[in-house]
């Protein structure tokens, strides 16, 4: 039974899951602390005959230290997320030399636009397959995340990646895979009837591998796009 | 017994015919009584959507029970359809927040205490309040009514976001956004009237004596969420009007091949939106502060801290609402900005907890129905604060964002949080509203089921969000990563419903006690406000004569006195002995 985080594959994915238990263990600390301080005081305080509740207004100082101390904690947590989130989504950091790969989400599916043998985008040579993203390990990858029609979501939970796709802009997000497999894409944002199913596969593979796959694709053959998907009339008539 | 004989010789002298006294009554009484029986009629329907959605969660592709019922293009063979799915999600989110819990909030209590909390005969605008009741049927019965059209309801989600939402051809929906779209002008409206009223009223109505920092905690922050609500819900009706308009009249607002900007729809909804969480809220704090005083039996502790945390966070909930946005293709760097806001909100909500164990500490505690729902309130609105702190943490919200983390999130706030302070308030307020009392036996009994079922149901979604589950998804098993969630989805199915189940003793307790619960005295809770020195229920007009106010709001277990509450219009004279 997996109940948790699936395994990590992305570089920055460890980092993620880190921040994540730091703050799980002080919020988890704060709240066994404080839920139990409520208890305490139910059971302790609770009413009985022949006691009276002390008539207390405050305590200046009770509220300097409960204000000061969660707000030492909080700025810190901000000042030590800060560069992981700009390590991942400020683009002016991201490596020169990644490749890059379009990604243009539509209802209800995703399309990749490889570089093709030059190794640029927005040549002759790019070709496009949909629903199944191929990727080198440990290799820096750049997608140029746009979306055809409404707001979708690029999440691959196992790299930890999420971000919007959203029609009309161009958006570049960074990753790097570390552990071939195969994983799961998903449209984390509500896009329409289809929004459930629009799914998309992740190999990741070593050097040869994708070198196989690549000559396998024969760039003429598959640089057609495909037809729209259309919803079902099981999924509700439109 | 001289208060059922006071009520009765004031009734006596109330001559307005049925229909102004019962129907178009401009007594703030009768208009949020008017309010509670219209917003627990929409927490109903609310909650029979959320069973829907369960349904299709825990049992995905399975006939609903009762779901023969449905018409087949909804329901094709009692099956859930994927675009019903979605009409679902979309209205149990539309109905709770602006038509169950926000007039729970604010149309009933804003409407019913503050004047007989702050010792005025009604509101400053009678009119006008009349109206903001009235214009929430139309508003209502058009939401409802976009559950019947062709096309069905708004598939895109309570946060309607564009283009998904403005364009018929994506949704698939026509007629049943644009009422939607309709329905919460309306709504805005009704809640600006509202909210005039009640600033007006605070400002202008307070007895003599009640200073500002002698008003009850309920009444600060019904004030200050009537501030945020005018200030916020222009924003919305703005923004759905553009939205409107792109639907109907070819504008092009939120369409990005025509030179609109889908983003725009989501900051103007979120500018809206996040003070709206604290709208939701902060009632809710009011309301369980006044409780727990009085359960705890003593002062509220660090009175005037409370009030500033209040305006704080007032304050910072404007400017917070980025953070709904981190991932939506915001530049970073406003994101990181939005980070730091969000952190520092939760600082004044820190210390409104300490108060609340504060207060707790030294006390006398009486367990009562309504001090037990108050103190649920502390507990799960400490799990909701502290599970926030993990999507305002940019990195941390890009693996957490859009999962069924957030959707736990926000139903530890606004049903932990702000539901069980609304049962709270209903078991406190229902002598002086009614005359009656609810069953304290049975109070109990809801209150320990719902508070059972409540986390079995919301708490495991933590679980499934940190696996990654996305919200707002028909069917999860699609997803080999999600296909070991399954049970954790069943269990929560089973529960849902068992705390849906729950909510019928609570509706046979409410129907039950008008008719048959025990004759409520003045001041059946011994609590120390204006509003319990008149007769259960008031007569028109409130207060017999102007009331004279001398003391603060919690006097409990004042030392060297007999009882253990001075109410606040006692005349100092009288206090010693």
């Amino acid at each position: 039974m997996h109940w948790w985080f699936p395994s990590n594959a992305s570089s920055v994915g460890g980092q993620v899951d880190s921040l994540f238990y730091v703050i799980l263990y002080i919020t988890g600390a704060v709240f066994v602390l404080v839920e139990a301080a409520l208890l305490v005081f139910l059971v302790r305080y609770r009413r009985r005959d022949g006691r009276r509740a002390t008539y207390v207004e405050g305590s200046t100082k009770a509220e300097i230290i409960w204000t000061t101390i969660p707000a030492v904690i909080l700025v810190s947590l901000a000042l030590f997320s800060q560069p992981l989130w700009s390590k991942i989504k400020n683009t002016d950091t991201y490596p020169a030399n990644a490749d890059r790969i379009g990604v243009e989400a539509k209802q209800f599916e995703w399309r990749f636009t490889y570089p093709g043998p030059d190794g640029k985008l927005g040549t002759d040579d790019d070709f496009m397959k949909k629903d199944e993203l191929h990727l080198v390990v440990n290799r820096d990858y750049v997608f140029e995340l746009t979306s055809r029609d409404v707001v979708h979501d690029f999440f691959i939970p196992a790299f930890r990646i999420k971000q919007d796709a959203v029609p009309g802009m161009t958006i570049r997000v960074w990753v790097r895979p570390t552990v071939p497999g195969t994983y799961e894409l998903a449209c984390a944002e509500l896009c329409g009837l289809g929004h459930y199913r629009m799914r998309a596969q992740v190999i990741v593979q070593t050097d040869s591998a994708y070198a196989a796959w690549l000559q396998s694709q024969g760039v003429a053959a598959s640089s057609a796009p495909a037809p729209a998907a259309t919803p079902t009339a099981s999924e509700g008539t439109p | 017994m001289t208060a059922h004989a006071t009520a009765a010789s004031h009734a006596a002298h109330d001559d307005r015919p049925f229909i102004r006294k019962y129907v178009f009554s401009t007594d703030h009484k009768t208009i949020g009584i008017q309010f509670l029986f219209l917003s627990l009629f929409f927490l109903l329907v609310g909650g029979l959507l959320a069973m829907g959605i369960r349904w299709q969660l825990g049992f995905p592709g399975q006939p609903m029970p009762l779901g023969g019922w449905l018409p087949q293009s909804v329901a094709p063979g009692g099956v859930v359809a994927p675009k019903t799915y979605n009409s679902l999600v979309t209205m149990h989110g539309t109905f709770m927040i602006f038509f169950a819990v926000m007039p729970l909030l604010v149309g009933v209590f804003a409407n019913y205490l503050i004047p007989l909390k702050i010792g005025a005969p009604d509101m400053a605008f009678p009119r006008l309040n009349m109206w903001s009741f009235w214009l929430m049927i139309p508003s209502g019965g058009l939401m409802l009514a976009s559950l019947f059209v062709l096309g069905g309801s708004s598939a895109a989600g309570w946060t309607v976001y564009a283009p998904l939402s403005g364009t018929p051809d994506y949704s698939g929906v026509h007629l049943g956004q644009q009422l939607w779209c309709v329905s919460i002008v309306i709504f805005g409206l009704s809640s600006l009237l509202g909210s005039v009223n009640y600033i007006t009223t605070v400002i202008n109505l307070r007895a003599p004596g009640m200073h500002w920092f002698r008003l009850p905690l309920s009444v600060w922050a019904l004030f200050i969420t009537a501030v945020l609500a005018i200030l916020a819900v222009p924003i919305l009706a703005g923004a759905v009007i553009m939205l409107l308009f792109d639907q109907t009249i070819g504008t092009h607002f939120f369409q990005p091949d025509v030179g609109g900007q889908p983003l725009m729809w989501q900051h103007l909804f979120w500018f809206f939106g996040h003070p709206e969480v604290y709208i939701l809220i902060l009632p809710a704090m009011g309301i369980a502060s006044d409780i727990i005083a009085n359960g705890a039996r003593k002062p509220i502790f660090g009175y005037s801290s409370m009030v500033y945390a209040m305006i704080a966070i007032a304050f910072l909930g404007f400017i917070v609402w980025g953070h709904h946005m981190f991932q939506s293709g915001m530049n970073p760097t406003l994101a990181s900005t939005f980070m730091v806001s969000t952190i520092v909100i939760a600082v004044p909500s820190a210390i409104k907890v300490f108060n609340w164990l504060g207060t707790l500490w030294r006390g006398s505690i009486h367990f009562t129905t309504p001090m037990l729902n108050a103190l649920a309130f502390v507990a799960m609105f400490i799990i909701g604060g502290l599970s926030g702190i993990f999507m305002a943490s940019t990195p941390v919200d890009m693996y957490i964002h859009g999962t069924y983390f957030i959707v736990a999130h926000i139903h530890y706030v606004l049903f932990g949080g702000s539901l069980f302070a609304v049962f709270a308030g209903i078991y406190f307020w229902y002598p002086k509203m009614f005359g009656r009392r609810m069953s304290e036996r049975w109070g109990k009994v809801h209150f320990v089921l719902t508070f059972v079922f409540y986390n079995l149901t919301f708490f495991p979604m933590h679980i499934l969000g940190v696996g990654g589950e996305m919200r707002r998804i028909y069917d999860p098993t699609v997803y080999d990563f999600l296909r070991p969630l399954q049970p954790i989805n069943v269990f929560i199915t089973v529960n849902a419903f068992l705390l849906g189940l729950s909510q019928l003793v609570f509706a046979v307790n409410f129907i039950g006690s008008l008719f048959k619960g025990e004759k409520a005295e003045r001041n059946p809770w011994h609590d120390t406000g204006l509003e319990w020195t008149t007769a259960s229920p008031p007569p028109h007009g409130n207060f017999p004569e102007t009331p004279h106010v001398y003391h603060g709001p919690y006097e409990y277990s004042v030392p060297g006195m007999a009882e253990d509450f001075l109410p606040v219009n006692t005349p100092p004279a009288k206090e010693v002995a």
